[in-house]
């Protein structure tokens, strides 16, 4: 009973992570990765854009007092493994940041960033509650 | 004499009640310079001092000595003075006595003038009323009378003037008749005053007589000391320069006179001190100086009391030594007060040092305890998340895992468990100290040992050493021991030994040698202490060894000589936990160098090496860091197990630290038998048991692929170059690939033994030698390729290769298999898991992914999986080109913006060397390449390989820049399922 509302409510923070464009199908992509020898792959995977990105971040936060090509490089690798793991909204940002980059904006690379950590770190909150009802509801 | 002085004391009380009959007036203008106090108010108490006479005084004695002595004379003239002083106070005395009369008299003589004046008045009547004047004049004889006097007069004369009628005649006869009476009286006081005079002169006659006068001050003077005396616990005594006594007073007499005068000390007294005080008598005496000594006697007579003596010589005139002054005090309580306050102080002062002792104990215990405590805690802290990192990479090892995640997993898992073994053992190291360490007795394989150490070190390496391990032939394969303690050991002694050397080798030879001579000494003794004699006894044994060595045929024998005397020091080695009979088993002593070609330890710091916390100097602890504890926990396992640990070096050129231990062989897995080693022979070889020789380059020396290899890969590449000596007979046994491809770094051993197993060619099946790794893998691949162009006409390129190696496969599967096994242990890189399925017939598309992204390199990695492909993975455009160098693929994945160079760049090259066979395009973008000096490989035309772009700019033109490089397709990222899918189904058929 209880393990059935708990399905209910992952089911319904995935959806709304979908719905609010935080994630796009590539996170369906690495559901359908899902197979018994990786029962948390997607949540394996997400961890390692975790530790990624704030390495990036990090990388980025060092280069900003306007190397626009080092930023512009950081930012690409952070964008594919937005990508890769479909966090919609980051790599929007990241395109936008890149925008900024390529028209020389330290003023707009500077509100693209925070832009771009803010929508990573409420991406981040919101998918760890799902993991963590996810879990709760396959336990 | 007595008498004498009662008469004296009588007389002087006469004159005393003179004296008081005298004007008060007149008696304090005498000089008062007596100081003798007046003889009347001490009478009493003399009288008593008298009474306790206990001096016994020899008089001619003193005479003489008031003749003959300074001190005697000067008293004589003293008294003399004295007794001058007296006469003349005694004559001005009479003297005044008699002015006062003669005054007397002149008054009388002056009131019978005035009786006369008024008689002649009366007939006169009243005529001159001024007689005085003329009196005056009279009486300016009497002028020096002092006018105080005429009161005594005036007193006189109003008792004069008495009753009857004035003016009467009857008046003035009484008056005649009265004076006249008066004037008698007068003259008879006059008489009597001159009587007396005369009596004062007589007796002043009688008193002048010097000697009496003396006799009675000193008598005096003598009582005064007596007084003095009374109660003190003093001696004093004079003894001429026989030292006999001659005079002594002594308070408390415990002898008679005549039993001390005329004696000396040492005829008196016996016991101890008495000759000493005699001997100090005699040297002041000698010296003619006073000196103050201390003697402490022991005497029947009074028993046991200390004196203060002060001795004073006494000189003659003429300066001639009479005698001593002796005088004594009884300090006996004194100084034992003394004594015990030095007592009392002395223990004060032990007991504030054991005080301090104590603080510092406990101090130092408390300090003990908290290291310990922290010690342990910390071992606790570090050792619970580890063991949750050892215990989840085991979980993981048993889940699906491709060989290359199983073989890092595996190194992981074992450097994990000697992280945790090490913790146990640093706990252990108190235990050791207290005594209740226990060694284990296991089995173990010693070169397995060295390898797994030397490889952990190799891994772990971040400068470029060469590792090597050398184990001799007569070493067995396996023995029993602590192995965890002895790979403690090992592994503190090499990474010591890579810590503090920057270039040349590290290395660890293993030999055995015959018993030493301390063991030998231990045998009675259980343990003593390490010290020089070893050192020296090990460059003995150590020409001993070379000579064994060298005939090895002669091993066995060898071998049961170091049995002989097992028995004895098995017990040293287990601390008698172990229970097997005995009769089973044999000792053999191994000794084990780790040397390296470092800094070296001077040789002032050799003593303090091995204690612990200590480091050869501040300067290196800050250079090299470290706790300075590995030697520490090494020396007293080493000694725990019965050995023995020293080292030399020399500075600059490196260190040898050479510890022997003594393990058991159980004849049973003994190597000398023969028969059943060459049915293990293949197991033997897979483990790594036969091999005596390990060698582990530095990574940056291997291959191009690990210098800019991914960072998990990198460091686990060691070069094995090893040569397994199949241990008994020495048969080597090569393919000819292993041969050719040799490389350059295989050291005088291996080439000799190379040249020794082309000559044993033909037992191939024995094979026990592996070449290093990776060559062989691409030599496999020329003749793969050689194969497949000669062999068929390119129908179907991935048939025709597999068959081509699963021909392979049979020919060499033997090969093959152990190459497998090695790599397994070795951890070689990521290619070799294909070289192991080379032997298996369903062969599956090699693929390589070209992703710095980790996170689609996990995503691609994973999607790959589901479609049943494995995939080797490098990071950026020179790994590919490097992976591409070493092996065929089947099919690229490739990044397009990656770091150090990019996806298109790295196609290009690649396309570049499919025209034209060689890599001098590579070359000139900067690639390192290592290649196999095999031209064939060259020379060869490889077929097009089919590379995928994957790249997020998914704009057209990127597109096109794709294909004007080369690419053949590309895949936009986000990489599908579905994608790749159909990517690899394009390309792969």
């Amino acid at each position: 009973m209880k393990k059935a509302e708990l399905q209910q409510e992952a089911a319904s923070i995935r959806r709304s992570l979908f719905d609010q464009g935080y994630l796009d199908e590539q996170f369906e992509e690495l559901e359908g990765l899902r197979d018994d020898s990786n029962p948390n792959f997607e949540e394996e995977i997400v961890n390692l854009f975790y530790n990624d990105s704030a390495r990036m971040i990090n990388n980025l936060e060092r280069a900003l007092p306007m190397q626009f090509d080092k930023l512009d490089d950081y930012m690409h690798q952070f964008k594919g493994s937005c990508s890769g793991i479909g966090a919609k909204r980051v790599k929007l940002e990241c395109s936008r940041f890149h925008e900024c980059c390529a028209a020389r904006d330290a003023e707009g690379c500077i509100r693209t960033f925070q832009q771009v950590k803010h929508e990573y770190t409420t991406l981040k909150r919101q998918l760890q509650t799902y993991f963590q009802v996810a879990k709760q509801a396959d336990a | 004499m007595v008498c004498e002085m009662e008469n004296d004391y009588t007389e002087d009380m006469d004159i005393e009640i003179l004296h008081s009959m005298w004007p008060e007036d007149i008696g304090t203008d005498v000089g008062k310079k007596f100081n003798i106090e007046k003889p009347g108010k001490d009478q009493d108490m003399l009288e008593e001092i008298i009474m306790m006479e206990s001096t016994i005084v020899d008089f001619k004695r003193l005479m003489e000595l008031t003749n003959y002595t300074d001190k005697g004379s000067s008293q004589l003239s003293h008294l003399m003075k004295h007794l001058e002083y007296k006469q003349a106070n005694a004559l001005q005395l009479l003297r005044e006595e008699l002015d006062n009369l003669s005054k007397q008299r002149h008054e009388v003589e002056l009131r019978k003038l005035q009786i006369l004046e008024e008689l002649r008045f009366e007939e006169e009547t009243y005529g001159d009323k001024r007689p005085v004047s003329i009196l005056d004049e009279i009486y300016d004889l009497w002028q020096d009378v002092p006018r105080r006097k005429k009161c005594d007069v005036v007193v006189q004369n109003k008792r004069i003037e008495i009753d009857a009628e004035y003016d009467t005649s009857v008046h003035w006869k009484q008056k005649a008749l009265d004076l006249e009476k008066m004037l008698e009286a007068s003259v008879q006081r006059e008489q009597i005053l001159a009587e007396k005079l005369q009596e004062s002169i007589k007796n002043l006659e009688k008193q002048s007589l010097p000697v009496e006068e003396l006799s009675q001050i000193l008598k005096r003077a003598d009582n005064f000391l007596h007084f003095v005396l009374q109660n003190a616990p003093v001696v004093i005594g004079h003894q001429d320069k026989e030292l006999r006594y001659r005079f002594i007073y002594n308070h408390f007499p415990s002898l008679h006179e005549e039993d001390i005068i005329g004696k000396t000390d040492v005829e008196i007294f016996t016991g101890s001190g008495v000759k000493e005080s005699q001997d100090f008598k005699r040297e002041v005496l000698e010296k003619g100086l006073p000196a103050k000594r201390e003697i402490t006697f022991e005497t029947e007579l009074f028993g046991s009391k200390t004196f203060l003596i002060y001795v004073e010589p006494v000189f003659s005139k003429t300066g001639e030594t009479l005698g001593i002054n002796y005088m004594g005090m009884d300090v006996t309580d004194q100084v034992r007060k003394r004594e015990r306050m030095m007592k009392i102080r002395e223990e004060i002062a032990v007991q504030k040092a054991k005080e301090t002792e104590l603080n510092k104990t406990i101090h130092i215990t408390e300090e003990t305890m908290r290291a310990k405590q922290m010690l342990a805690t910390m071992s606790h802290e570090i050792r619970s998340p580890l063991s949750g990192v050892v215990s989840m990479a085991d979980i993981l090892s048993r889940t699906k895992l491709d060989r290359e995640q199983k073989q890092l997993l595996d190194v992981m898992l074992s450097s994990g468990d000697l992280v945790l073994q090490l913790i146990n053992d640093i706990l252990d190291l108190s235990k050791v100290e207290s005594g209740v360490m226990k060694l284990e007795a296991t089995k173990f394989r010693p070169r397995e040992v060295v390898k797994h150490v030397l490889q952990t070190a190799a891994a772990s390496l971040q400068k470029t050493l060469t590792l090597e391990g050398h184990v001799a032939d007569d070493v067995p394969t396996e023995v029993i021991g602590d192995v965890l303690r002895i790979r403690q050991i090992l592994t503190n002694l090499v990474s010591n030994g890579t810590k503090f050397t920057h270039e040349g080798k590290v290395g660890i030879n293993l030999y055995v040698v015959p018993e030493p001579s301390f063991a030998k000494a231990e045998v009675s003794l259980q343990k003593t202490s390490a010290d020089q004699s070893s050192i020296s006894g090990n460059g003995v044994e150590e020409k001993k060894y070379v000579s064994i060595s060298q005939n090895s045929c002669n091993q066995n024998q060898a071998l049961s000589d170091e049995g002989r005397s097992p028995v004895k020091s098995e017990c040293l080695m287990n601390g008698g936990t172990e229970e097997q009979p005995q009769s089973t088993e044999t000792t053999v002593w191994i000794r084990c160098d780790v040397y390296d070609t470092g800094i070296g330890i001077p040789e002032k710091a050799v003593p303090t090496l091995f204690k612990r916390y200590m480091q050869v100097s501040a300067d290196h602890a800050r250079k090299y860091g470290g706790t300075g504890l590995g030697l520490a926990i090494c020396k007293q396992l080493v000694e725990l197990m019965g050995g023995r640990l020293t080292v030399t070096s020399k500075e600059q050129c490196g260190s040898t630290f050479t510890f022997i231990l003594p393990y058991k062989v159980s004849t049973i897995c003994d190597h000398s038998d023969e028969p059943s080693d060459t049915e293990d022979d293949d197991d033997d070889a897979s483990d790594g048991t036969a091999e005596g020789f390990f060698q582990f380059q530095p990574p940056s020396l291997g291959s191009p692929l690990s210098s800019h290899g991914s960072s998990w890969a990198q460091k686990l590449l060691p070069q094995e170059i090893g040569c397994a000596t199949s241990r008994k007979f020495n048969r080597f046994s090569e393919n000819s690939n292993s041969i050719s491809s040799n490389n350059v770094k295989s050291k005088e051993i291996t080439s000799d033994e190379v040249a020794s197993s082309i000559t044993d060619g033909p037992d191939l099946s024995e094979s026990a030698c592996s070449s290093s790794h990776s060559p062989e893998i691409q030599n496999e691949n020329v003749d793969r390729r050689n194969k497949s162009r000669n062999g068929s006409a390119d129908s179907s390129y991935h048939r025709e290769l597999d068959q081509d190696r699963t021909a392979i496969a049979t020919m060499s599967r033997e090969q093959a298999h152990q190459s497998q096994e090695r790599a397994e242990i070795t951890s070689q890189c990521v290619t070799s898991r294909s070289t192991s399925e080379v032997a298996k017939p369903d062969l599956k598309p090699k693929i390589l992914l070209v992703e710095d992204n980790k996170v689609n390199v996990m995503v691609t990695q994973s999607m790959m999986k589901q479609l049943g492909h494995s995939i080797d993975v490098v990071n950026n455009g020179v790994e590919a080109v490097c992976a591409v160098q070493r092996q065929s693929y089947d099919i690229i994945l490739m990044d397009v913006c990656m770091p150090v160079m990019n996806g298109l760049q790295a196609t290009r090259l690649i396309r570049s060397f499919e025209e034209t066979g060689n890599w001098d395009a590579a070359r000139e973008a900067g690639i390192e390449l290592n290649l196999p000096a095999s031209s064939c490989l060259s020379a060869t035309k490889s077929n097009h390989i089919p590379i995928i772009a994957m790249t997020a700019n998914a704009l057209s033109e990127s597109a096109e820049e794709c294909y004007a490089n080369g690419m053949d397709s590309f895949v936009s990222k986000p990489v599908t399922f579905q994608k790749l899918k159909d990517c690899l189904e394009q390309y792969l058929r």
